[in-house]
């Protein structure tokens, strides 16, 4: 995996950590109904574990099976798959729901792999991955598959650490010296943006393939 | 379609919401109590430096007849901001306005002209029936994950269970019962909820024969109204716990939980006791330390019964040579500083300052209206009012109230045979230094709302009652 792609996954996963529905507004929401910021400290680690879980699931999926099959076939299919979701993201009015705030840190971690999931944080990653050289050299083989995942897992944790980072950092200075009313002003419409990354992440991950 | 930076009008915290700007309109559900013409949104001008201040400026009649406006909310409120379903780019444009009487749901849109709202959908009794199981619509809240409407009747000539159904908060279509386990619940009114805690809380008032040709004497003195609430897991949408007030304490109906989502307490008005005719008000609060504890009660207010010569009295009260307060409404401020408490009976509106919820202290009162004081309105003294103050509704910043002052169309006729009327005051506050006054140039009544009784009165932007919030 080259420097230029673990870069790339990491700015990916800052844009995720800045989503407020990504998690750092929960976190926040903890901290204040308890009052103290351990709560908002507490509230992150797994909202982390489950955004990992979520975009390593994609990310294992699409470097093993690049070490086995064509890439043009595979960067098509993401392609469109990529175009597909977004334009679902783009115009379904829908949005994500949790029933509850007491959650315990399980259930945080079951929210957040859910909320990473159904906005397809994970598949946002797929022209980056399909981008970087494959892995093990030579393509083709069965054996190559175990080595592509890792390769996955590593992107997905690099991605992690980085939405971790920033989703804390927005968190704590949003808790302690903003406070929740910059919300109204500075909260502007991540969906409708993150649906048009996917569309437009598809679109060159197609126009690569071509 | 979505905006790019949230709706003005939601607030992360009652605190920022106490900032917002002065509301310029109030919408207004009005109803034909003969049921021959069709009950209407009206748009009163709330901007002093307009011409039009104080005066119906928009008249939205609904498609049929007979519907009995009564209560009505907005599709969305500060509660989008919440952080389990966040979605504050939708806007605050639809008024959610059910016919108490007919079952239909009727959505307006107010964008395209704030002062002529637009109907724009119809739900039928038919539809809510059926999706649902419930029937006679009443409360409107805006939840994170869509908008929660309180049903008091069961369909298909059953009286109940009445409950909650659930509107998509898009397409508004029915989505069904909320409840998963109602245990031993069956009567409904009202609805609210602790949304950071988990918890919603609901109230009973009747079943539809109980209520629709009038109050009933024999079930009101056999205690057969409602007289507990009931807790629920907002998450899991069980039952939890009922709390019994006693069943000398007739119909709990309105819910005002605190603001401030970090405390757990809220004020439920109780309309009469059987025993001494008095009304009351009372606190529900967390039975012990913990976020897991039960819930109690305490009766924080009494207002006693104000005795009367019996030949001043309607064939109802007649008997009892004294007019009940009557509490039909209590609203909290924002700040959950201040109550307010309408006694519909006695005609009279109180303030109490609730800083320590479990001692409310009395700080202001103003006599409209009543069933036998007939005190009328500084602006127009030489008319005597029939009615009360009734639904009552406090602006944001908690410098204003404005009192409707029907209650029912049969209760009406029952308590004020000799007609109800229909006027709407409003009051200025000093939150500050406290006094209650009527605004001497705003009392719309009369001819101006046509013949139509006013029921209840919600405000452009947000009110003291339409918003819930997620952060402190």
């Amino acid at each position: 995996m080259t420097g230029r792609t673990l870069l790339a996954v990491a700015a990916l996963g800052a844009f995720h950590g800045l989503n407020p529905a990504m998690g750092w507004l929960f976190a926040v929401a903890r901290g204040l109904q308890e009052r103290r910021r351990a709560a908002l400290l507490a509230a992150l680690p797994p909202v982390a574990a489950g955004h990992l879980a979520s975009v390593a699931v994609v990310a294992a999926l699409v470097t093993a099976t690049r070490s086995v099959t064509t890439s043009t076939t595979l960067t098509v299919t993401g392609g469109a798959v990529l175009v597909g979701f977004g334009l679902w993201r783009l115009l379904s009015r829908r949005h994500f729901r949790w029933a509850g705030m007491r959650l315990s840190t399980a259930q945080v971690a079951g929210w957040s792999f859910l909320m990473s999931s159904a906005h397809g944080a994970g598949l946002m990653l797929l022209p980056v991955l399909l981008a970087d050289p494959p892995a093990g050299g030579h393509a083709g083989h069965l054996a190559a598959t175990p080595a592509g995942a890792l390769t996955g897992l590593l992107a997905a944790g690099v991605h992690t650490v980085a939405m971790l980072a920033v989703a804390l950092t927005v968190a704590v200075v949003v808790y302690g010296v903003l406070g929740v009313g910059v919300l109204r002003r500075v909260w502007f419409n991540v969906d409708r943006l993150w649906a048009g990354v996917l569309v437009a992440a598809g679109v060159v991950t197609l126009a690569a393939a071509i | 379609m979505t905006r790019w930076t949230p709706d003005p009008s939601f607030y992360p915290s009652p605190r920022e919401a106490a900032t917002a700007p002065v509301e310029k309109l109030a919408y207004v559900a009005a109803f034909d109590r003969t049921a021959q013409r069709p009950d209407a949104i009206v748009v009163l001008d709330t901007d002093p430096e307009s011409a039009d201040y104080g005066r119906v400026v928009g008249w939205t009649d609904l498609p049929h007849t007979g519907d009995e406006l009564h209560h009505f909310g907005w599709n969305a409120c500060s509660s989008a901001l919440c952080p389990t379903a966040p979605h504050p780019h939708v806007e605050r444009r639809y008024l959610i306005v059910p016919g108490l009487r007919s079952s239909r749901i009727h959505v307006f849109d107010t964008r395209p002209d704030p002062r002529a709202p637009q109907l724009v959908k119809v739900v039928g009794a038919q539809e809510l029936a059926e999706k649902s199981g419930y029937s006679r619509p009443h409360t409107v809240h805006c939840g994170p994950d869509g908008i929660y409407l309180s049903a008091l009747g069961g369909v298909d000539g059953a009286e109940g269970p009445g409950g909650i159904a659930v509107l998509d908060h898009t397409t508004f279509a029915v989505r069904g019962a909320w409840e998963a386990d109602r245990g031993p619940q069956f009567l409904a009114y009202d609805v609210w909820w602790h949304l950071t805690q988990d918890v919603l809380v609901t109230s009973e008032w009747g079943t539809p024969s109980m209520i629709e040709d009038g109050i009933v004497g024999e079930l009101l003195l056999g205690r057969k109204y409602g007289h507990a609430i009931h807790f629920w897991d907002l998450a899991k949408r069980r039952h939890v716990q009922r709390v019994d007030l006693g069943d000398q304490y007739q119909m709990p109906l309105e819910l005002r939980p605190a603001h401030d989502p970090t405390r757990s307490y809220g004020f439920v008005g109780v309309v009469i006791s059987v025993e001494d005719l008095s009304a009351s008000v009372w606190l529900w609060h967390r039975d012990g330390d913990g976020a897991d504890a039960g819930w109690a009660v305490t009766r924080v207010i009494d207002i006693p019964a104000e005795p009367a010569d019996p030949a001043d009295l309607p064939d109802l009260l007649k008997p009892f040579g004294a007019v009940p307060p009557l509490v039909t409404d209590i609203d909290l401020s924002v700040d959950d500083r201040f109550l307010y408490v309408s006694c519909w009976g006695t005609g009279e509106l109180r303030r109490y300052d609730v800083s320590d919820p479990f001692h409310p202290v009395l700080v202001g009162s103003v006599r409209l209206g009543g069933i036998v004081a007939r005190a009328a309105h500084p602006a127009a003294p030489d008319e005597p009012l029939a009615g009360g103050p009734q639904m009552v509704e406090v602006s944001r910043d908690g410098r204003r109230v404005y009192v409707s002052n029907s209650l029912y169309g049969s209760w009406d006729d029952q308590f004020y045979p000799d007609g109800v009327g229909a006027w709407l005051a409003k009051l200025d506050v000093d939150p500050e230094h406290g006094g209650l006054t009527p605004d001497e140039r705003f009392f719309p009544h009369g001819e101006q709302f046509r013949g139509l009784r006013v029921h209840q009165t919600r405000l452009q932007g947000g009110d003291a009652s339409s918003d819930s919030y997620c952060f402190p």
